[in-house]
């Protein structure tokens, strides 16, 4: 424990500013991946364990296009696009063939295709890891707001990321599809009765989250290394974010991400060994205080 | 229409039992009859996060195995590798390495995993009594360890204590040069991470004792995200930073870190840099950034060691790696040392390897050792330099001085109980 560092950090503003930025960060990317995690739990009632394949799947596009045409803003529209197609195709010829089977083979299906994933990639990008690079536009000195440092490409991270939750969450409640998904997680039998067709809105919901992860995986792809494999830990922390936010909640991931993003920035400056732990202890006693997580409604 | 079958022996499967019948006795025919191939048995990492480096090491080794099998074998056999993956588990590698033997009549034995592995198959060879090169563990106690030592095992590695000695003491000229005296370290959290840190920041003091180390990080192995790290070294303000983290890690590390600027604002020592796994992966290679050599084709400065990297590049399509010369340099030995023998027998083979120096492209005056007292390889080439964007990489290298080594070596072994 350093709690002389913590609050040496917490009186100075350069160090506020350094790592609270650097919390929302982590948080955002992370709030990209667990969204649609929650966003697909909370439609279509399952939990899409291969759903760090998505994100993986993001970054591996956002490089081969940016490889071949040198555009960032391609990239990243590649990352999306690209997962959400595989989303749809992997809703539709898969997952929806599962819906009303048990948990556990649910389990099974997502957890054969997260290696069989991984496997893919490794078949056409090869085992070893590779780097995208950071485009040369972002490849300026990094801003200096009040003493603290703000690289340029975050601001922006934070902003798309920020961007995408404030559509998501006026879409759903204010536009005409945001509420038929809406009355298609409560009732998708009176839903269907009304001729709407599920089907559709089961794969677009799935596109939607896979485009999220990818999304992110694209926005990580400059500075992260991408590996076989890399979507696994994200998938974790993402767990963490929807248990802490409560599964189902965009709000609540919002929230979840962003207290995990700080908790590691400020953590691994006053607890630089219990980093981690501190994550799953903050989770433990969300779980004691509030099971269904901050923002999550009670069990119908 | 549904087939029924007679209860019994059909007429296919009692001809296939006769056909087995047929092979089982004629077996040790056909094995006689290839007793002329000698077959070694290698168990290393061809699946996982670090199967580059597995698949680099068994290029490597066929490579070698070609020159010598052209040149005649190993006294007159012809060498027949069989590498196994062993996914990087101990328990799968000490599997493999006890199958090859047992199983599948390997008279020899390459270890080509990492630390953790090694000591699983050391052990293996120790009851096995087989003869064995380690090629890639790098923990100085696989060797230095009396408890470890058994006559018929080897290592053609680096060591751990060598590149921390050298490491140390390149790192203190600079310190004294520039004057800095405030450190951070940054370093993966587990065995390699932690002890590999320590020994480069107990020589760095040793020949630089006005150093402080003011901030420690230790990221998780194959943690994605360094931010909160590189901003908590920032706050630290430190005149320099010492990391061990390699592969993918570091590149991340470097990516994440540098849009943060850091690297203009101290100088960055990372051991691991100078590979080309990781070197020709980064995109925006920071200039400067102090490195010891791992595998760099332009280190030692030889037509050899150029002639080696180039002829592995025209094959592979790919650069070396850390692990490609130590795995070549074991076939090198085990060549020279079956012809000094007249003998392919493992327990000849050892005898003759205690102490042989032969000439490598690896080496720092042109030969490699394996000394006797310790069966570990010394007098390969070793050295720190800076980095640049392109090839060649590392232009220079500040060659590491063996008569140092061996003397903080003894040092370092006494002070260990090991002597």
């Amino acid at each position: 424990m350093d709690l002389d560092a913590l609050a040496g950090c917490l009186s100075s503003s350069a160090c506020l500013v350094t790592q609270t930025t650097s919390g929302l960060i982590i948080g955002m990317l992370l709030f990209l991946v667990a969204v649609g995690l929650t966003l697909i739990f909370g439609v279509l009632k399952v939990v899409n364990f291969s759903h760090g394949a998505f994100y993986m799947f993001g970054a591996y596009f956002a490089m081969t296009a940016y490889q071949l045409t040198g555009s960032f803003a391609l990239a990243m529209l590649a990352g999306a696009a690209g997962t959400a197609i595989l989303g749809l195709i992997f809703e539709r010829v898969f997952m929806s063939r599962v819906y009303g089977a048990d948990v556990l083979m649910q389990l099974l299906v997502c957890y054969a295709f997260v290696l069989i994933f991984d496997d893919v990639v490794r078949l056409i990008w090869g085992p070893e890891f590779k780097a995208m690079g950071m485009p040369s536009a972002f490849q300026v000195m990094p801003l200096f707001i009040a003493g603290g440092v703000v690289p340029p490409y975050y601001l922006l991270l934070i902003g798309v990321a920020l961007v995408a939750a404030i559509v998501l969450g006026i879409g759903l409640s204010r536009s005409r599809i945001g509420k038929v998904i809406r009355a298609a997680a409560q009732n998708p039998g009176m839903v269907s009765a009304l001729g709407i067709n599920t089907g559709l809105i089961y794969g677009g919901v799935f596109a939607l989250g896979g485009m999220l992860a990818g999304l992110a995986g694209a926005l990580a792809a400059p500075v992260r290394s991408l590996t076989p494999g890399m979507g696994f830990s994200v998938l974790i922390e993402s767990f963490i974010v929807t248990v802490i936010g409560g599964m189902g909640s965009i709000l609540g991931a919002l929230i979840g991400a962003l207290l995990l993003g700080l908790i590691r920035s400020f953590g691994s400056l006053g607890f630089p060994l219990f980093t981690e732990g501190l994550m799953y202890l903050f989770m433990v006693i969300v779980l004691v205080s509030k099971p269904t997580g901050l923002f999550g409604k009670e069990a119908a | 229409m549904t087939r029924t079958r007679t209860p019994g022996i059909s007429r296919r499967s009692t001809l296939a039992l006769m056909g087995a019948g047929a092979m089982t006795f004629a077996a040790p025919w056909v094995a006689r009859a290839q007793a002329k191939t000698i077959k070694i048995g290698m168990p290393t990492i061809l699946s996982g996060r670090v199967a580059q480096l597995g698949t680099s090491s068994r290029n490597a080794v066929m490579l070698e195995v070609e020159k010598v099998n052209v040149a005649g074998g190993l006294a007159g056999r012809q060498i027949e590798m069989v590498i196994r993956d062993s996914k990087g588990q101990p328990q799968e590698a000490a599997r493999v390495a006890r199958e090859l033997v047992n199983t599948d009549g390997c008279e020899l034995l390459i270890d080509a995993e990492a630390s953790s592995g090694a000591f699983a198959v050391h052990e293996v060879a120790r009851d096995l009594g087989v003869f064995c090169i380690h090629t890639n563990s790098e923990t100085s106690s696989l060797t230095a360890d009396p408890k470890q030592h058994i006559p018929n095992a080897f290592r053609t590695a680096r060591q751990g204590v060598h590149d921390s000695i050298i490491g140390g003491s390149y790192a203190a000229a600079i310190a004294k040069t520039k004057g800095l005296k405030k450190w951070a370290t940054c370093s993966p959290d587990y065995a390699y991470g932690r002890d590999t840190t320590a020994e480069f920041t107990l020589y760095l003091k040793r020949f630089a004792p006005e150093v402080e180390i003011i901030s420690e990080s230790w990221p998780k192995l194959f943690q994605p995200d360094y931010t909160e790290v590189v901003t908590k070294i920032l706050q630290a303000k430190p005149q320099a930073l010492y990391s061990c983290l390699w592969g993918g890690d570091l590149t991340s590390y470097i990516d994440q870190a540098n849009i943060y600027a850091m690297f203009g604002q101290m100088e960055v020592f990372a051991v691991n840099m100078a590979d080309y796994t990781a070197l020709t992966v980064v995109k925006n290679l920071p200039k400067g950034i102090h490195s010891g050599n791992r595998y760099i084709k332009t280190f030692p400065t030889t037509p050899e060691n150029a002639a080696w990297g180039d002829a592995y590049k025209a094959k592979y399509n790919e650069y070396p790696t850390n692990w490609s010369w130590e795995n070549a340099t074991a076939i090198m030995l085990m060549a020279e040392a079956s012809k000094k023998a007249n003998s392919a027998d493992g327990k000849k083979i050892a005898e003759a390897l205690k102490g042989l120096t032969i000439k490598c492209p690896f080496g720092a005056d042109g030969t490699v050792t394996m000394r006797g007292d310790d069966h570990t390889l010394v007098g390969y080439a070793i050295g720190w330099g800076t980095t640049i964007p392109q090839e060649p990489y590392v232009p220079e290298v500040k060659a590491g001085d063996w008569k140092t080594i061996f003397e903080l070596e003894a040092e370092w072994k006494k002070s260990k109980g090991y002597t």
